[in-house]
């Protein structure tokens, strides 16, 4: 597989660099996010994902109105 | 803290969940009638704008963007105001985007019935359509970024991330796949050419699947799933991490379309790599979405919504482990380009799609008109017919798709084909095709029952058009990090550079893999005996075009001893370099017409196009009669060759001026070829002496369409025929 890609690749100038930025980029990246992810707190977790329930405060109020 | 009133915009959420559930029945049925024009081929003939090829773009752009399109709209209004506590910021855009977006569809219903397409799958509809999607698209983005800016909930739930980055992400590949130069106000030509052309489609086609068909719906998903549910998602922390990785890795798939053909090979096997890494977010968030059903399971048993949604997201399961393995190189080798194909794409469509999209209905229609749901029985029915449908539509298909690639593979003993007539490969899996229109009728059914359905509990409520709700205020905060925060809280709270990250993470992978084919030569060999198309075939690829022959018919042979034997020498990249667009297909129907040029006499393609199944006996091809009756319209052919000058095709300033002399001569060269045919010979001069009975004028055969139409199919794939016979 790799005979192929260098074969194109030759012709870029410095390409040496590029798998290996890649490779620091992704790493990099993913390893932050489950830093994070794993390090979060449970509070705040719990409270994020009580989001889509919280809108409701006034449904109540609401019907009331229509009846009228 | 200060508590604001305001009111949830209800009504734009109901138009478009009746647009979702009219363009929803209008495409499944156009779909029910091109099942059964496998059957009846004939179904519709003698007009043309009912013809198979001019309906299949409609159907796949029915369901895609009218269908899907609109509940995308209907749930993510619904969810956003919602989750972020705010009426959506401008009803002006709120009403553009229904409304634009209805008027792009009709547009496309009237366009591409008549022939108007570019010919690139789910992105057929000509450059000012496409001008006015963007613009719709941008109003819709817009319109969501300012809900969030003036938003009264600090953190944006995950469902709004993916609705960013579906913003993001489709306009980014609508306007860079749909590059075009017009020729007229319907016509135009891809800047691309071939390999190229290719590469940009199918990195769109593939992304607009996933960001199109998957991250819309996995927002929905993470919304109305625990809402049904009534529980939290079962893993906010595993969102996360799909939400990001999927986002990454997806964008990079799109050459797994493309696998065996012209396109160069590192550029197919990091298509591969980047789908089989690809199963990881899909399973992670399959398994988030039915694990948030934990301790739930009873009210499985009996809610419909939760059942439509269940068999939803156990269908995206499938779908997407099915993916990674099509994407695989021997998988793919057998079945690219068979109903395989259809069948894994209709269980990602019917049942992640549009069990996704009943559920959400079937949910919210009762609360938003404060009423319950007509009746819990008919729904139940309308799962259960519906899933029958899916079982029934699909089973068939795989069936049939490995049956029909085992027979294109099959040899004798002596080294020929076992089936070296394609139609054979064909007939043998009509009962197929007979299962597939009765379950995808089964399904249309269903969602029959379902519009009965809504329009009762609809007449049983009263519209809430403007949904009252309170919030406290936001308080404004400083820029940077508060005390205890990490960096990703931060990001949640800041739509701006959440996008922007999004969009970097989605454009590393079109960067490198679209730059470098489009920039370095080498990538595409020349082929010196390659040349521009004549003036006649230009105009006969332009018919080829309109009458959609892309979608039954494949251009590229891919290097298989199976397919070299029955097509002829496979496709190299550098034949391609003057097709603005590409035609290599996806599908094959009928057979590869690639080296098509030179197999059969004129005679033999007139004889065909008018009456396929006297020709071929069994044969499910449509008839193309009005093609031997049309005159052939040549007004735009000189401006037509200007614009593949501009594109970078070699015709010369004497080429373009004698262009029409040069196709009058080449049609007349056909014209006596088909006089070889007596009985064609007899039949013509009767129609002339007809005419002139009647007093009507008579065009002569070489101003008519056809005679480009077989121009063009006798050109297809000769320039290496040339090379080899010179040598």
């Amino acid at each position: 597989m790799l005979k192929f890609i260098k074969h194109n690749m030759t012709e870029i100038e410095g390409i040496e660099i590029y798998p290996i930025i890649s490779l620091i980029i992704f790493f990099l990246f993913f390893a932050a996010l489950t830093w994070w992810v794993v390090s979060s707190k449970k509070e705040y977790i719990d409270k994020v994902s009580q989001i889509p329930f919280k809108e409701n405060l006034t449904e109540n109020k609401n019907n009331n109105q229509n009846e009228k | 803290m200060e508590v604001q009133q305001f009111y949830y915009d209800n009504k734009i959420v109901k138009n478009f969940i009746y647009a979702t559930i009219a363009w929803g029945l209008i495409g499944m049925s156009v779909g029910l009638l091109l099942a059964l024009m496998f059957l009846f081929p004939n179904l519709t003939d003698g007009i043309p704008w009912l013809s198979f090829g001019r309906l299949r773009p409609l159907h796949t752009n029915a369901v895609i963007f009218a269908f899907i399109g609109n509940a995308i709209y209907a749930g993510v209004y619904y969810s956003s105001q919602r989750l972020l506590k705010a009426r959506m910021w401008s009803d002006f855009l709120s009403k553009l985007n229904f409304w634009g977006w209805q008027a792009i569809i009709i547009s496309a219903v009237i366009t591409l019935p008549l022939g108007y397409t570019s010919s690139k799958e789910y992105a057929e509809l000509e450059w000012p359509i496409d001008i006015a999607i963007a613009v719709i698209w941008i109003a819709f983005g817009a319109n969501l970024i300012g809900t969030i800016i003036k938003r009264r909930e600090r953190h944006l739930y995950v469902a709004i991330w993916f609705y960013l980055a579906t913003f993001v992400t489709v306009a980014v590949l609508h306007i860079f796949n749909s590059l075009a130069l017009p020729v007229s106000f319907l016509k135009s030509y891809s800047v691309y050419a071939g390999v190229q052309d290719a590469l940009v489609q199918w990195w769109y086609g593939h992304n607009a699947v996933a960001f199109f068909l998957t991250t819309p719906f996995l927002g929905l998903m993470y919304y109305f799933v625990p809402k049904a549910a009534n529980r939290p998602v079962y893993s906010y922390r595993l969102s996360i991490v799909h939400f990001w990785s999927l986002i990454f890795i997806y964008i990079w798939a799109g050459p797994h379309h493309l696998l065996y053909t012209a396109l160069p090979d590192w550029a197919q096997n990091l298509g591969v790599a980047f789908s089989i890494m690809l199963l990881a977010p899909s399973w992670g968030g399959m398994i988030n979405g039915l694990l948030t059903l934990r301790g739930a399971w009873d009210k499985v048993r009996t809610d419909p919504v939760l059942k439509f949604m269940v068999v939803a997201i156990t269908g995206y399961g499938m779908a997407t482990f099915e993916g990674p393995m099509l994407a695989l190189k021997n998988v793919n080798a057998i079945a690219h380009y068979t109903d395989w194909i259809i069948a894994h794409v209709h269980v990602g469509a019917l049942a992640w799609n549009g069990f996704l999209t009943f559920g959400m209905i079937y949910w919210l229609v009762p609360r938003m008109f404060k009423t319950t749901l007509f009746s819990v029985k008919l729904a139940n029915t309308h799962f259960w017919i519906g899933t029958l449908g899916i079982l029934l539509y699909s089973l068939p298909m795989y069936v049939a798709g490995f049956l029909q690639a085992s027979m294109w593979k099959q040899f004798n003993p002596d080294g020929t084909l076992m089936y070296g007539n394609f139609l054979e490969t064909v007939t043998q899996i009509i009962p197929m095709y007979w299962m597939r229109a009765i379950g995808g009728s089964m399904y249309i059914a269903g969602a029959f029952v379902m519009l009965f359905n809504i329009v009762k509990t609809i007449k049983s409520g009263s519209a809430v058009e403007d949904d009252l709700a309170e919030a406290p205020a936001l308080n404004k905060i400083g820029k940077g990090r508060l005390l205890g925060e990490s960096w990703h809280q931060v990001i949640e709270r800041k739509p701006v550079q959440l996008t922007i990250l999004a969009t970097i993470t989605i454009l590393i992978g079109g960067i490198v893999q679209i730059v470098p084919t489009l920039l370095i030569d080498s990538n595409i060999p020349t082929i010196t005996s390659v040349k521009p198309y004549t003036p006649l075939e230009l105009e006969g690829r332009d018919l080829y075009i309109r009458e959609g022959c892309v979608g039954c018919h494949s251009q590229m042979i891919r290097p298989f001893r199976s397919e070299v034997e029955r097509y002829g020498e496979y496709s190299k990249a550098g034949e391609f370099v003057y097709d603005h667009p590409f035609l290599w297909g996806s599908k094959r129907t009928g057979p590869d017409l690639h080296r098509q040029g030179g197999k059969n006499s004129d005679s033999w393609h007139f004889n065909h196009m008018y009456d396929p199944q006297r020709m071929s006996p069994g044969s499910i091809m449509p008839r193309y009669q009005w093609l031997t009756k049309n005159t052939l319209d040549i007004s735009d052919t000189q401006a037509k060759m200007e614009v593949m000058v501009t594109l970078g095709v070699p015709y010369t300033d004497t080429e373009v001026e004698n262009a029409l002399v040069n196709l009058r001569e080449q049609a007349l060269q056909v014209e006596k070829n088909l006089h070889q045919d007596p009985s064609f010979t007899e039949n013509y001069e009767a129609e002339k002496e007809a005419a002139a009975a009647d007093g009507e004028e008579f065009v002569p055969i070489h101003k008519r369409e056809i005679v480009a139409l077989i121009a063009y199919l006798q050109r297809l794939g000769t320039d290496i025929k040339v090379k080899v016979s010179q040598k």
